[in-house]
C-alpha cells in the first residue's frame, strides 16, 4: 500500500497553538490501522508539495498569517493539490487564510487563498473558552469539544457548509462553527482539534483513503474518557 | 520616626496614604491567610494614587527582569548578586509580577536604593516608563499561556518600542534569541549575552522581515533583511562562564540545568553593570539553592521528592533535561486553571519520548489530557489523583521521586506537602 502522505505546511509560521498534536494524532489513528504513513514538514522557504494526500495548517499571530498567506499564492502547491482532490485541514488562524479574505494585523482585509467561500475579520470581544458543538448529520462526525481562543468572526458564503453548530461558545460567530466544502475543512477549534475529537480525524483519513479498516479498541479508551470529562466539564451543571 | 516612615514622608499626601493604607491591606490579606498580600496591597495603593509606581521609584535605581521562563529564578539570582553592594535592595520575590506587585515590594522596602523586579511581559512598557529603569533583563520569549498572553511577535515589538524610548536605560539581552535580540536591538546600550536557547520553535522566522531564519548552532542571521545574532560579551559554555575579557569560570551552582547557568550569566552582567565584578557575585549566586519553592527536596514517607515548576513547552524542555535519570520515578501533572492558561493543547508542543521505558505518573487536574498525550508518544504511565498516591505507588521501587509540574498543580503538591520553602 502506498503510504498516505501528510503535509504540515509552514509550521515554522503556524504552529503556535500545540498543532503538532492534530499530525500525531492523524499519523497514528492511520498507523494502528495498518496503513503506512509519510509526514513532511514544509517550512515557509520550502516549496509545498503537490503530490501529499491531507495537508494541515496551523494557528499563528496577525503577522506570520499574512506572510504565510502570500507565500502560498505564490507558490500554488496547496491550490494544486486542493485541485486533484487532497484533503486541507485548517485551524484557526489556518482556517482564516484559506478563505477568500480574512483581517490582517490592523484589520484590513487581506487575500486569502480563496479555498472555502468564507470572510472573515475582527470580532467585538475575544472568543475564549469550551466550546461544544453538533456537527452536519451527513459528516457522521457527532459531537465536536475543544477550546477556542480567537478574535475573529467568520461569515460564510454559499459555497461551503457548516462544520457544526455551536451548543456552546462562539465559533463563526453566527451560531456555527467551522466550514467545510469538498475535501477542504476548517475549523476555530484548539484542544487539539483531532485529539479530542477522533472521529473528525477520521473523516479527514476517510476523505483520503475511503473506508477505514477498524481501530483498535484499547488504543483509543483514554480519548474517549478525556471526550467524555471535556464535554461534562463544558455543559452547565 | 522609623526606617519605613522615612522613605514615606517624602512622598505627597495622597501617595502617603496610599502606601499606608496599601501596606494596612497587605498586613490583613497575611493575617488572614490569603498569600503574603503583594498584589491587593499595591492594587488598593495604585487606586489611591495612579501614579504611585513612579513616586515609589523615584531615587531608586530599578532593574526589571522578564521572559517567558526564568524571571522569577533571575531576580532572585541577580538580588543575591548585587548584595555586596551592601543595604536593602527592594524585590517581588513571591513573583507578584505586575504593577500591584512593584509597588509592594517598592513599598514593604523604603530604604531601599536599588529594587529588582521580576516583570510580567506584557507590563514591560508601562513599567520601564513608571519606573525610570535603570537596567532591563530580556532572558527569553517563547509560547505560553496562549489564552492569556498576548502574542509573542506583538509583545516583541511593543519590547523594542518602549526601549527604544529609554536611552538611559541598559538593556541586558540573550542575542541567541532572535526575538529577544530584535526587541533590544533599537536600545543605546545593550550587553549582550549568549545565554543560548534550547527551545526554537517560536523563533523559525525573523521578526523584523518575517523570512525563515538561517540556523548555524547558536548563530542565526536573516538572508532577507540581514538581521542577525549581535557579537557578545558574556557566554554561557557548557558549564562555564565566560566573562567580556574571555576569561573562562566554572559556574558551580546549587540550583540544576542548562536554564539556570544560563540565568546565572545573565545575573552576572546585570551586576558588572552595577560594579559587582564576577568574583564578588559568583559566590552569593552560588549560595541560592532554591527559589519560591522549587527545586526543593521534601521526603513524605520515606520518599525524596524534589519539585520542579515548568509552565510552558519551553520550561518542560529545560525541565525534562533536568530530572534525574532513569529508574528515577517521575510524576508529571498539568492543571488548566486561570494561572495555567486554561488551554492544554500546549501539551502536544513537548516531547515525552525520552520518558520512555521509567516509571512515569500522571496527575494534575487535567491528567487525562496528559494520558492522551503520553499515550501518543508510546510513554507507559499510571494515572494518580495526588501526591501521596504517587508516593505509594514508589516507596517500594524507588526512594526518589522527581515531580514536574505547571503552575497551579505545583502549588497545590506545595502546600500538601506543608509549603516547601
Amino acid at each position: 500500500m502506498r503510504p498516505l502522505r501528510l503535509i504540515w505546511v509552514y509550521p515554522d509560521l503556524l504552529s503556535t497553538y500545540g498543532d503538532r498534536g492534530n499530525l500525531l494524532v492523524l499519523e497514528r489513528r492511520a498507523r494502528l490501522r495498518g496503513i503506512p504513513v509519510e509526514v513532511v514538514e514544509v517550512n515557509s522557504d520550502q516549496p509545498v508539495p503537490r503530490d501529499g494526500d491531507i495537508y494541515l495548517m496551523g494557528g499563528g499571530e496577525d503577522l506570520p498569517q499574512t506572510l504565510a498567506t502570500r507565500r502560498l499564492l505564490a507558490d500554488g502547491g496547496l491550490h494544486a493539490a486542493a485541485e486533484r482532490g487532497a484533503v486541507v485541514f485548517a485551524v484557526c488562524a489556518g482556517y482564516q487564510m484559506i478563505g477568500v479574505e480574512f483581517g490582517g494585523a490592523d484589520d484590513t482585509p487581506v487575500q486569502g487563498l480563496g479555498l472555502l467561500d468564507i470572510r472573515s475579520g475582527r470580532g467585538e470581544r475575544r472568543a475564549v473558552g469550551e466550546i461544544v458543538a453538533d456537527v452536519d448529520p451527513g459528516l457522521n462526525v457527532g459531537r465536536l469539544t475543544g477550546f477556542e481562543n480567537h478574535q475573529g468572526v467568520t461569515r460564510l458564503g454559499p459555497g461551503v457548509r457548516p462544520l457544526a453548530r455551536t451548543e456552546i461558545g462562539t465559533g463563526n460567530g453566527d451560531g456555527t462553527e467551522g466550514s467545510y466544502a469538498g475535501r477542504v475543512l476548517g475549523t476555530y477549534l484548539h484542544g487539539p482539534a483531532l485529539v479530542r475529537n477522533p472521529n473528525l480525524a477520521d473523516l479527514l483519513l476517510f476523505w483520503a483513503v475511503g473506508p477505514l479498516p477498524p481501530f483498535p479498541p484499547q488504543a483509543e479508551e483514554l480519548a474517549k474518557r478525556l471526550r467524555a470529562e471535556r464535554l461534562a466539564a463544558a455543559v452547565p451543571q | 520616626m522609623d526606617a519605613n516612615t522615612h522613605h514615606r514622608t517624602r512622598l505627597p499626601i495622597r501617595a502617603k496614604l496610599a502606601t499606608t493604607v496599601g501596606d494596612a491591606a497587605a498586613s490583613v490579606s497575611r493575617l488572614a491567610g490569603k498569600g503574603d498580600g503583594s498584589v491587593i496591597g499595591g492594587r488598593i495603593g495604585l487606586r489611591l494614587e495612579p501614579d504611585l509606581l513612579s513616586l515609589l521609584a523615584a531615587g531608586r535605581q530599578v532593574v526589571l527582569v522578564t521572559g517567558t521562563n526564568g524571571k522569577t529564578t533571575t531576580t532572585r539570582l541577580i538580588t543575591a548578586a548585587l548584595a555586596p553592594l551592601g543595604g536593602q535592595i527592594a524585590s517581588n520575590i513571591y513573583g507578584a509580577n505586575m504593577d500591584a506587585g512593584a509597588v509592594s515590594a517598592l513599598s514593604r522596602t523604603p530604604d531601599a536604593r536599588i529594587a529588582v523586579l521580576e516583570t510580567d511581559e506584557k507590563y514591560i512598557p508601562s513599567m520601564v516608563k513608571a519606573t525610570s529603569a535603570r537596567v532591563v533583563t530580556l532572558l527569553n520569549l517563547s509560547r505560553d499561556q496562549m489564552d492569556r498572553a498576548a502574542e509573542i511577535w506583538l509583545l516583541a515589538r511593543r519590547w523594542r518600542e518602549a526601549l527604544a524610548a529609554a536611552p538611559d536605560c541598559r538593556v541586558v539581552a540573550n542575542a541567541d534569541d532572535p526575538l529577544v535580540a530584535w526587541a533590544a536591538g533599537a536600545s543605546r546600550q545593550v550587553t549582550w549575552v549568549a545565554a543560548g536557547q534550547a527551545w526554537r520553535e517560536d523563533s523559525w522566522c525573523c521578526p523584523n522581515c518575517g523570512a525563515h531564519l538561517q540556523r548555524d548552532g547558536d548563530d542565526w542571521s536573516c538572508r532577507e533583511c540581514g538581521g542577525r545574532r549581535p557579537p557578545v560579551s558574556w557566554m554561557l559554555h557548557g558549564d562555564e562562564v565566560i566573562d567580556p575579557a574571555g576569561r573562562p569560570t566554572a559556574l558551580e551552582l546549587a540550583l540544576p540545568g542548562r536554564a539556570n547557568r544560563s540565568n546565572a550569566v545573565v545575573a552576572l552582567a546585570v551586576a558588572e553593570a552595577f560594579g559587582v565584578r564576577l568574583a564578588q557575585a559568583l559566590p552569593e549566586i552560588r549560595r541560592v539553592t532554591s527559589v519560591a519553592g522549587r527545586y526543593t527536596q521534601v521526603s513524605r514517607r520515606g520518599v525524596d521528592i524534589r519539585l520542579l515548576l515548568a509552565k510552558n513547552p519551553a520550561g518542560w524542555l529545560e525541565a525534562l533535561e533536568v530530572v534525574a535519570p532513569a529508574p528515577a520515578p517521575v510524576l508529571l501533572a498539568v492543571n488548566a486553571q486561570g494561572p495555567d492558561g486554561r488551554d492544554t493543547s500546549w501539551i502536544w508542543d513537548v516531547d515525552f519520548r525520552r520518558l520512555r521505558g521509567r516509571t512515569v505518573l500522571v496527575g494534575g487536574e487535567r491528567r487525562l489530557d496528559l494520558a492522551v498525550r503520553l499515550e501518543a508518544d508510546e510513554v507507559q504511565f499510571r494515572l494518580v489523583s495526588d501526591i501521596d498516591e504517587a508516593v505509594d505507588a514508589v516507596r517500594s521501587e524507588s526512594g526518589n521521586l522527581e515531580v514536574l509540574a505547571n503552575y497551579t498543580a505545583f502549588q497545590q503538591y506545595r502546600t500538601a506537602l506543608g509549603r516547601v520553602q
